[in-house]
């Protein structure tokens, strides 16, 4: 990949709201350069989506997060990519990676509730075909989501120095 | 008696740092943006305050031998020579300091005799010409400007060379211009150099903080020169560890002895945690690329290309530097000095910048943003910058 698409993705992945004027402003490139390169970067999918991070436990919502891993039995010419499919697919389902180690697959739920989870786990995830185990791990707090920190860091420089 | 009468001549006389009389005035104020700060906005990389947590952990708290730890002078020394081709002993030619800020401090002191003229381009850090005063040596200005973005010209050296000159300090990437020498700016005022015997004091703390195409180049390089310069480096820019007092100095052997015997009467050695943290932050750079340091650069080009156009745009010109993470606009066009509208400045809007003045006389008439801030807190400053500007017309 180009030396501008490079910078273009890691300015956007710190602040997706700047403007293709602000990159080019930024990166010295002229702006129509810019608006080809997010063109194209989002044509080949590799800019999938433009969203906001959030700190979820500064609102009133009281959603869990959990992290499940799931040992499963791969299919025949297929892998595992299958039941992947068939696990992503639930609403529920935040992330699904395949992994390597003691399990196979790491599936991040959302749930309303502890129990909506341990219900999503009981009746959907552990009765697919071809789940052999699951160990649900439920998120306390996060501290660092992304690359970036939910606490706040202030900046204790003096305000003036040579 | 008056106990200020035994406060000897020499420091008594050294004028008042005109950075320390703005932040009185700005420490006082609720609310203020500041683009005033010399430092970076960076946290030290956490793999380097972890290694000095790690060297406390176990139990590493002693002096360590006057030179540095033999471990991070041979680390710099490598580094020297993977990053810019220069060549020196770690055994002996690289001193650990503490900051670049001592090692101009030893180096004056171990080649001024009293009344010796030492040449200081003007604007430039504010320490230079003090530490000339403290040995009795006499700080000559060699005065830079705008028109020739601040960098010194052979001609304006050449004038400036008298039989009383000793050395020159050459300070780039510059601190407040944010000027650089390229290697072509230094191959012009290489035969000036080459004619006179004097030593040339580069201070390249900000060295790599360079924005060229090319990457910084070091009067050191230059073989026939090499042995009169006393290179000046260390950790608090390039890797965000202005607190940890940590700094080196290269030079000839010989030179490089005489500090040395300053050094050890004086400080003893570097602090220990801070040669570790400092010596992890070479040794990880060295493996993976240089990632930590050139992810920072590539964030304070952003920020320097964003100040640069703002504020060309609200009608003050600027050339545009290519070093550090400062500029230097004129203010002339407002018809105030520079000390006048940065305390207007700081009054009507609540932006802190410091007046050029504070670096020279040579810095009159313009002010020194530093952009080691956020692009929210560089943009908040610069929408009051304007807004004081535009107010400024209608008075």
């Amino acid at each position: 990949m180009s030396e501008i698409k490079e910078e273009i993705l890691e300015i956007l992945s710190e602040d997706s709201r700047t403007t293709p004027a602000q990159i080019a402003l930024m990166t010295g490139a002229p702006e129509e350069e810019i608006k080809k390169c997010i063109a194209e970067l989002e044509e080949e999918r590799i800019i999938v989506k433009y969203h906001a991070a959030i700190n979820w436990d500064k609102t009133q919502d009281a959603s869990v997060q959990a992290l499940i891993e799931v040992k499963v039995t791969p299919q025949r010419d297929r892998g595992f990519d299958t039941i992947a499919r068939r696990i992503y697919r639930f609403d529920e389902v935040r992330s699904v990676y395949l992994m390597s180690g003691t399990y196979d697959l790491l599936v991040i739920v959302d749930g309303k509730s502890m129990r909506q989870v341990a219900y999503f786990v009981a009746e959907r995830l552990s009765t697919i075909e071809g789940v052999l185990s699951t160990a649900t791990h439920f998120i306390l707090k996060k501290y660092k989501d992304d690359g970036v920190l939910l606490e706040d860091e202030s900046d204790d420089r003096l305000v003036v120095t040579p | 008696m008056n106990i200020s009468d035994f406060v000897c001549d020499s420091v008594r006389d050294l004028p008042p740092s005109g950075i320390r009389k703005f932040f009185d005035i700005v420490s006082t104020m609720e609310g203020a943006v500041s683009l005033g700060v010399g430092e970076p906005d960076f946290v030290t990389p956490w793999n380097m305050r972890e290694a000095a947590i790690y060297s406390l952990e176990q139990g590493h708290t002693h002096y360590t031998s006057n030179w540095g730890t033999i471990e991070l002078r041979r680390a710099i020394s490598k580094y020297l020579a993977v990053r810019f081709g220069l060549e020196y002993n770690p055994e002996n030619q690289v001193l650990v300091t503490v900051g670049a800020s001592e090692g101009i401090d030893l180096a004056l002191r171990a080649i001024i005799h009293p009344g010796d003229e030492v040449l200081v381009p003007d604007p430039s850090y504010v320490s230079y010409a003090p530490c000339v005063s403290l040995c009795g040596g006499k700080p000559v200005g060699i005065q830079t400007d705008a028109q020739a973005e601040f960098k010194i010209l052979p001609e304006a050296l050449e004038r400036s060379i008298t039989s009383r000159t000793r050395a020159l300090i050459l300070p780039y990437p510059n601190n407040p211009t944010g000027a650089v020498m390229t290697r072509r700016d230094l191959e012009k005022i290489v035969p000036v150099l080459k004619k006179h015997d004097i030593v040339i004091i580069s201070d390249e703390i900000y060295g790599e903080l360079t924005y060229t195409p090319e990457r910084h180049a070091s009067i050191a390089e230059f073989a026939e020169l090499h042995d009169r310069v006393v290179l000046l480096s260390g950790f608090s820019k390039s890797f965000a560890m202005t607190g940890w007092r940590i700094g080196y100095a290269c030079a000839h052997r010989d030179l490089m002895a005489a500090m040395v015997k300053i050094h050890q009467y004086t400080i003893m050695c570097a602090p220990i945690m801070s040669q570790a943290a400092a010596c992890e932050g070479l040794v990880k750079s060295m493996s993976d690329g240089f990632a930590q340091v050139e992810s920072m650069k590539r964030a304070y080009n952003r920020r320097r290309r964003v100040i640069l156009s703002a504020v060309r745009e609200m009608g003050l010109s600027c050339f545009e530097p290519q070093g550090a993470f400062y500029i230097f606009p004129s203010i002339k066009s407002t018809g105030r000095s520079s000390e006048e509208f940065c305390e207007d400045l700081l009054k009507r809007q609540k932006v802190a910048v410091v007046p050029g003045t504070a670096f020279g006389a040579s810095g009159e008439g313009h002010i020194r943003c530093s952009y080691a801030y956020s692009i929210e807190n560089i943009q908040d400053a610069l929408a009051r910058i304007r807004k004081y500007l535009e107010g400024n017309e209608r008075r």
